[in-house]
């Protein structure tokens, strides 16, 4: 298939001046405002920590196969997984679709020369660019042990370890979080082409505007949570240790009304990238639009009010509980009408299985079990039980990693010819997603059995009893390892070897498909005109260019 | 059905020398929590395979069979729109009142309760029985006797879980949380620290051994004759000069302490507060922040002179002057 699409689609006339080669030089990229350009700078930092966050896992899950620690003393593990989860957030999970994929692909999907602030939009690079080098500079200098949640009095007043500095590089990027969310907004409310209406953008956009909504609202929260925390550490202002007059729980209360919102800035983009590749592969237009459209929305303002189900056993009144456990199970709808529609929109469809599909079958399988073990931790009387577990780490490994990163994995390989121009051998990049399929769920499945047995999460040591399970999540993760290097190989390959891919290799809809690939640094050679709704496939005449 | 398969996993498992599927069911409550449990897998488990299935069967019969197919449109229809938000939202409300309804019997203790006291410090549980004994990362209890344990912590936040009664409450710094369990299983059974707490946090764990009433007694007897919490609660409050103002006829610089456990109190705020294990705290730590009327704010604070089972012992004490002046009456 992927032959096919190659011969069909190549067009060698029309690869002349793109955004890649309109300019040379390293200046040419670090003085651009272009959108493309950005989103690959984005890309380029993004995969670098996602690197090092990846590091810092093998080393923990190689630990792990003995009950006293195969590797490293408890001290460096602590700092393992407080690496992986910072870096992963912060700096991998957070920015990875909206910074890489939103950047290049919203101007082109709704028709605009550029995003609404270009020059903003490469402020937010270099914050982002500081915020990583805060976040190295702690871990070379011996790395943080407070976890990634930075619950105080330990990250205040007990951990001996460069906790300013990193929570520094979090508060930093954070503001390119604030600007890019701003910059999105903008874009789409004031930058689309004529004839583009709210009702039809591509669900990819309807997902950026829910997630930029919440990087403007939540983001400013977490600023103030860790600056508040450096007040305490710096200057030992009552805050949060009760020993000096603060309160432990409110650093959590406001961690959480940032953090709980954090997961669906991580999972809405890539249910818009499902939404665009359930469509461009079974060549249908996707099944109740508005649905989809205003449950991203939905999740988007209930995110907002389901912050205490963190905190069902810290000793908040009875009554609260009951209040977060029925909200969470609210924001669960929305979720589940999104899985539904997916479904149905392969009804009748004609489906083909080139990678990028494959990564969005595997999305919806495991964001089904993520999404479903959720409904474990909203019960009270089990959350009570499995809070704090390897249950929970397992059911936020399925949402953000099965979820958040196979989508994003799906919409680099669907856009990776639109972005480089250039196709990747589809039968590897099929191959990597098995094995990505399979070394995740090896990885995570035992820890759903581990947490209901009792594990806590964050040990170092561990009983005995737990050793077997912990053994074939280990055995997983090496798997996993193999599925990311994979793509990392023979993209790279492809991007000076690959065929020409052509405007348009997969016969999708959306107006990225119909400018040049890579496109040039305006975009589009005539402004383009929308006259038809999104994902058009039953009108195919107009769809293969 | 369910015990049935349970006890089949744990036979096949045990065969294997693995784990069984579930951890020991040794408390009151423990089967509720379990029943629950299965009943959310079994709705995961339906809805997977439900969406599995369709996806797999749609994968097969709808390939693309040539690369010009059209797909024929098909129109959003409200009837499935509302019936895959009803049916899920329905589950939910069944989950939600379910497992609310347990939450709500777990967060109340029955009033036959026995007081346990646990202190968590890095790296260790200190749990203190009220009649005086003492134990580091152990706890020996009764079978069929419920257990309330109060929980604070002398440093960082962290988390008293017993995964075999299915509890788990933190321990925070400056507050007093607790939780309760009526052990129905004698045996030995982990105890762990679930929150996060520093460089040995995976070492912060403990027993719990649920012995048979003539054990547990023949442990009482054995063990170091200690004095209660209270009596030791009483020599402290000599000791720190908490007697010389607290005069127990009231007649001192500050009020009398006899009655006063469990009894609504309202402050020179203004605010009205039930004298609990927290205000005493305060009243201890911070005095001029929970001040009663008619007495000059002039108490000093407490704040770094004692520990916190020294505290817990003076609130022992007053604890115990209140179900004395009951006695009384």
């Amino acid at each position: 298939m992927s032959t096919a699409i190659a011969d069909v689609h190549h067009d060698p006339v029309e690869s002349n001046v793109n955004y890649l080669n309109a300019s040379y030089g390293i200046k040419s990229w670090l003085f651009t405002v272009d959108h493309k350009r950005i989103g690959l700078m984005y890309l380029a930092v993004i995969t670098f920590m996602f690197t090092i966050g990846g590091v810092a896992a093998t080393l923990m899950r190689l630990n792990l196969i003995e009950p006293q620690g195969a590797l490293v003393e408890p001290e460096t593990y602590n700092k393992l997984f407080s690496t992986h989860g910072i870096i992963m957030v912060f700096f991998f999970l957070v920015p990875s679709i909206p910074a890489t994929l939103g950047n290049f692909l919203i101007p082109l999907m709704i028709g605009a020369r550029d995003v609404a602030f270009p020059k903003l939009n490469l402020l937010s690079w270099y914050l982002f660019v500081t915020g990583c080098c805060f976040a190295m500079f702690a871990i070379l200098s011996g790395g943080v042990d407070t976890g990634w949640t930075f619950y105080p009095p330990y990250s205040s007043l007990y951990s001996h370890t460069p906790v300013v500095i990193m929570a520094l590089g979090v508060f930093i990027a954070g503001f390119s979080s604030i600007l890019t969310g701003v910059n999105f907004v903008v874009t789409i409310h004031k930058m689309r082409a004529p004839g583009m209406t709210w009702f039809r953008l591509p669900l990819f956009i309807w997902a950026m505007y829910a997630t930029s909504l919440i990087f403007i609202l939540g983001t400013p929260v977490i600023a103030i949570t860790l600056f508040l925390l450096g007040l305490e550490r710096l200057f030992h202002v009552g805050i949060f240790d009760p020993a000096i007059g603060g309160d432990p729980l409110l650093f959590q209360h406001m961690f959480w009304f940032y953090s709980h919102p954090a997961v669906y800035i991580m999972i809405l983009p890539s249910m818009g990238v499902v939404s665009e590749l359930i469509t461009a592969f079974s060549r249908k237009k996707i099944f109740g639009y508005s649905f989809i459209a205003f449950s991203s929305l939905a999740i988007a303002v209930i995110s907002f009010i389901v912050w205490g189900h963190h905190m069902f056993v810290t000793g908040q009144s009875v009554y609260a509980g009951l209040v977060f456990s029925v909200l969470s199970f609210i924001v669960a709808i929305p979720s589940a009408i999104k899985v539904f529609n997916w479904t149905a929109t392969l009804y009748k469809g004609s489906i083909s299985y080139e990678a990028p599909m494959l990564y969005a079958l595997g999305f919806i399988g495991l964001f089904t079990i993520g999404g479903l073990t959720g409904l474990f931790l909203a019960s009270l009387a089990t959350d009570v039980h499995l809070n704090g577990t390897y249950f929970v780490v397992a059911h936020f490994h399925y949402i953000m990693v099965g979820g958040a990163l196979m989508g994003y994995l799906g919409g680099i390989h669907f856009w990776w010819p639109k972005i480089t121009g250039r196709l990747y051998p589809d039968m590897w990049a099929r191959i990597a997603a098995a094995v990505v399929f399979i070394g995740f769920n090896l990885t995570f499945f035992p820890q759903f059995v581990v947490g209901y047995w009792g594990m806590p999460r964050r040990y170092a040591v561990y009983p005995a009893e737990f050793q077997f399970l912990n053994i074939m999540s280990s055995a997983g993760a090496s798997v996993l390892a193999v599925g990311y290097v994979i793509p990392l190989i023979y993209l790279t390959w492809s991007m000076r070897y690959g065929p020409p891919a052509g405007r348009n290799p997969w016969g999708a809809k959306g107006l990225e498909w119909t400018t040049l690939s890579p496109p040039p640094t305006e975009n589009f050679d005539v402004p383009p005109i929308v006259t038809e709704d999104a994902y058009n496939y039953a009108h195919a005449e107009a769809s293969h260019v | 059905m369910i015990g049935l398969a349970q006890i089949g996993l744990h036979n096949a498992a045990a065969a294997l020398g693995l784990m069984p599927f579930a951890p020991p069911d040794a408390s009151s409550i423990a089967g509720d929590v379990d029943r629950l449990y299965y009943l959310l897998t079994g709705i995961t488990v339906f809805f997977s395979v439900l969406i599995f299935s369709i996806i797999f069967y749609f994968m097969i019969k709808y390939r693309r069979r040539s690369e010009d197919e059209v797909a024929p449109e098909t129109h959003t229809s409200m009837a499935l729109e509302l019936t895959w938000t009803i049916i899920p939202s329905l589950i939910c409300v069944v989950l939600f009142v379910w497992a609310s309804a347990l939450y709500v019997q777990e967060s109340r203790p029955p009033a036959s309760a026995t007081e346990i006291f646990a202190i968590g410090k890095q790296w260790m549980w200190h749990l203190q029985h009220p009649e005086g004994p003492r134990e580091i990362n152990e706890l020996h209890v009764p079978v069929g006797v419920p257990v309330k344990i109060t929980l604070t912590s002398q440093d960082v936040i962290h988390d008293f879980f017993v995964p075999a009664f299915r509890v788990k409450k933190d321990a925070l710094p400056g507050r007093y949380t607790s939780l309760w369990f009526d052990p129905t299983e004698v045996g030995k059974y982990h105890l762990f620290c679930a929150q996060y707490c520093g460089t040995n946090h995976g070492d912060m764990t403990g027993w719990i051994y649920v012995m048979s009433p003539k054990d547990y007694a023949a442990w009482l007897a054995n063990g170091e004759k200690t004095e209660s919490m209270a009596q030791q609660g009483e020599h402290l409050f000599t000791q720190y000069g908490c007697i010389e103002c607290h005069v127990a006829s009231g007649s001192g610089r500050g009020p009398s302490l006899v009655g006063l456990y469990g009894q609504p109190e309202k402050l020179a705020s203004g605010e009205m507060r039930v004298v609990d294990e927290t205000l005493i705290r305060q009243a201890i730590l911070v005095p001029n922040s929970v001040h009663v009327p008619s007495y000059q704010p002039i108490m000093p604070t407490y704040q770094g002179q004692l520990t916190e089972e020294q505290i817990l012992d003076l609130i022992a004490y007053v604890k115990s002057l209140g179900s004395q002046e009951r006695n009384g009456k």
